[in-house]
């Protein structure tokens, strides 16, 4: 095999993991905080592309902006909006539901998620089509034989990394991600020492869901498409590699969306004439996996009370 | 109390109901069938959201008054008759709709949706396994019958056991996983499988790739129920005979689900669902509870399936997506969960009226997810809750002793 396409190949992986572990990062942050799954997650990161694509276009049509600048706008917007649709999910939704059982909590986010779905389609000029995203990133490319990378892909992964990276300081050494350990710790104890419950959760909602809808910005920026149903897969591919890489951690799901990208990546490569298969071989490891380690690779420190 | 005087003639009222249960029971049970049918038949749009209002307003009243209740009390007192007399009633409609395509059809689809809300239900509801993958696992039977019925010879009725037995089956790959994890984890399982089983049946080209498999019609008695248009003297549509077999499919998944759930296979499931611990200090044992759970539920899908498939004529990997699976389970919790009337309410609401308002056809997800949003925050145990053991109501009958 000619080794620039290996090396092609496993750029794309990389640049899947980072857009997988972001979105895998907020499934960790919500479960850590109430025990919840929040499946509107995958449709928060179609809503930052949305909404991003917007301000973009509504930005461009009022004042002849330079790329850089409307790009600023763009993922304003996207983290913006992102943060406070998840917030809001969170307070009027996950808040009232956290004492109901899991199957129905499990099934009003997912039905959050159509509505979000929905919306988009239907209240989106042509929604139900695909939509062009413009390039704003500066184009060019560096060729070394025929490995060939454009910049604007290498500025993505390095904002996707910088972000991952971010969130795992602010959640380790911020004072809000002292409160946020110690709500995902006990959330009784924690109020009880004086921190602000419904505030530390809402806020953690937001942060994680504005790292989805900035994903979101980032594949609209990537494959220069979006789609109105394009966070149904995505939500699920981050649930599954939140899950493989374990809830109870923040590496976790990092180590679990690269482990995904990895796992479809290597489908390509290796059997490039069924790559159609490449999900289904990926999800069969992920159930193997499940199966093997039932509570993720880096097992919830937890025993069980009697 | 102001309230006090108000309430003698209304207990005078329950008295006199209370004489005359099964007249009570065969009322209420022909009332309701009648007006789903009505909801089923009816072309106009005012009148489906006449219906509705009514069914609601009804519904209001039997949920508040005491009256309501005590009806509610006497059919379940008397469950086998109003059971019985609501399957007569079911095939009634049946025939006297038996020309028409499009009732039969939806009189079908309810039947067999319904149906495998059942499969779902003794999984979620009794044994508290949660699957997100009801949809593949109906496509599963669909597929079973139409690569079988390619093979001559086979009698039908047999493809619909062998599309059970190998829905049941291939449930069995799932099984290791589902034992293993709990709540969110299991929950990932089914819906990884179903993308999974949704994918590969697209990429496949063995199963007809995206554009799915034509399925052969059912057919038993050398009555080939696909190509039916007359019984005996009288015309009927070719979706009569699959109307009667569906609602027959129902009321044998039906007797079976409210057998096991009063036998002590229901009570031991539901003792593993409550408290995994505590049953297993009573030596119940968790893993041989929750299999035979998952995989009867599996196979009763599969069967649905199967007719499913074999009376559209047709399917795709499209029916396998997680959209599908969610629309089951709503149905599971909209109805209230292991409550099997509840199921076919359910299944009626949300498979019908989408159908029958086309102004709102654009809108019916948009809808259909708010309306599961406002049952799970505002009345979260389902339309229709499933009833607390009660077995007072046995003593008060032939066993003293109890």
């Amino acid at each position: 095999m000619d080794l620039g396409i290996l090396a092609q190949q496993v750029f794309n992986g990389v640049m899947l993991g980072v857009i997988y572990a972001m979105i895998a990062v907020g499934f960790s942050l919500f479960f850590g905080v109430l025990d919840v799954i929040k499946f509107s997650h995958g449709d928060v990161v179609t809503v930052g592309a949305f909404s991003s694509l917007g301000a973009v276009g509504i930005a461009g049509g009022l004042v002849a902006l330079p790329p850089l600048l409307a790009l600023g706008a763009g993922i304003a917007a996207a983290v913006a909006i992102g943060g406070l649709v998840g917030s809001l999910i969170g307070r009027f939704l996950i808040l009232p539901l956290r004492q109901a059982p899991a199957v129905n909590l499990l099934l009003a986010t997912l039905m959050a998620g159509t509505v979000l779905r929905e919306a988009i389609r239907l209240g989106v000029p042509n929604g139900g089509n695909p939509k062009p995203f413009p390039a704003l990133l500066p184009a060019g490319s560096i060729r070394i034989g025929s490995f060939s990378v454009g910049y604007d892909s290498i500025i993505i992964l390095c904002a996707g990394l910088a972000l991952v990276l971010a969130t795992h300081l602010l959640i380790s050494r911020s004072r809000m991600g002292l409160a946020i350990r110690a709500v995902a710790q006990d959330g009784e104890v924690a109020r009880l020492a004086g921190v602000d419950f419904q505030r530390v959760v809402l806020g953690t909602f937001a942060l994680g869901s504005a790292l989805a809808a900035f994903a979101g910005c980032m594949l609209g920026l990537y494959y220069r498409e979006i789609n109105f149903n394009m966070g149904v897969l995505l939500g699920v591919i981050g649930f599954a590699s939140a899950v493989v890489g374990g809830l109870g951690s923040l590496l976790g799901p990092i180590i679990g969306g690269f482990l995904f990208a990895g796992v479809q990546t290597l489908v390509v490569v290796v059997l490039p004439f069924s790559s159609a298969y490449k999900d289904v071989i990926a999800f069969a490891a992920v159930i193997v996996l499940i199966g093997l380690f039932p509570t993720g690779l880096i097992a919830e420190r937890q025993s069980e009370r009697v | 109390m102001s309230s006090f005087p108000t309430s003698a003639p209304s207990l005078s009222f329950m008295m006199r109901l209370q004489r005359f249960p099964r007249a009570v029971a065969a009322i209420t049970v022909l009332v309701l069938l009648g007006g789903g049918a009505l909801l089923i038949h009816s072309d106009s749009q005012v009148k489906v959201l006449g219906m509705l209002a009514a069914f609601l307003l009804v519904f209001a009243l039997a949920d508040r008054s005491a009256a309501g209740r005590e009806i509610a009390a006497i059919c379940g007192d008397y469950s086998r008759f109003s059971n019985a007399l609501a399957m007569i009633a079911a095939v009634a409609i049946a025939i006297i709709f038996s020309g028409e395509h499009y009732t039969l059809l939806m009189l079908s689809t309810v039947a067999l949706f319904a149906t495998a809300c059942i499969g779902l239900n003794i999984q979620l509801a009794f044994a508290g396994i949660v699957n997100f993958a009801g949809a593949a696992f109906f496509v599963i039977g669909s597929y079973t019958a139409g690569v079988l019925t390619s093979f001559p010879g086979l009698p039908t009725i047999a493809i619909l056991a062998i599309g059970g037995l190998v829905t049941g089956a291939l449930g069995l790959v799932l099984l290791l996983p589902v034992l293993r994890t709990r709540g969110h984890y299991a929950a990932l399982v089914t819906m990884a499988f179903g993308l999974l089983l949704r994918t590969f049946l697209e990429v496949n080209d063995t199963l007809g790739g995206p554009q799915g498999m034509k399925i052969k019609g059912f057919s038993i008695f050398g009555i080939d129920f696909s190509r039916t248009n007359s019984i005996g003297p009288w015309d009927v549509s070719f979706y009569f005979p699959y109307a009667i077999l569906s609602i027959v499919l129902f009321a044998l998944a039906f007797t079976f689900a409210s057998r096991l759930e009063s036998s002590w296979i229901g009570v031991a499931l539901d003792a593993v669902r409550s408290d995994e611990t505590a049953a297993s200090v009573f030596g119940l044992s968790i893993v041989r509870w929750k299999a035979v759970a998952f995989l009867l539920g599996n196979a009763i899908i599969g069967v649905a399936g199967a007719v499913y498939g074999m009376m559209n004529g047709f399917v795709t990997p499209n029916g396998a997506g997680l959209g599908e699976s969610l629309l089951l389970l709503s149905i599971v919790v909209l109805g209230g969960l292991g409550n099997m009337w509840g199921a076919i309410v359910a299944a009626g609401i949300i498979i019908v009226l989408p159908e029958k308002l086309q102004a709102i056809q654009e809108y019916r997800l948009l809808i259909f997810a708010m309306l599961v949003l406002c049952i799970l925050l505002f009345r979260p145990l389902g339309i229709l809750p499933r009833p607390i053991r009660d077995f007072s109501r046995i003593s008060d009958g032939r066993e003293e002793g109890l």
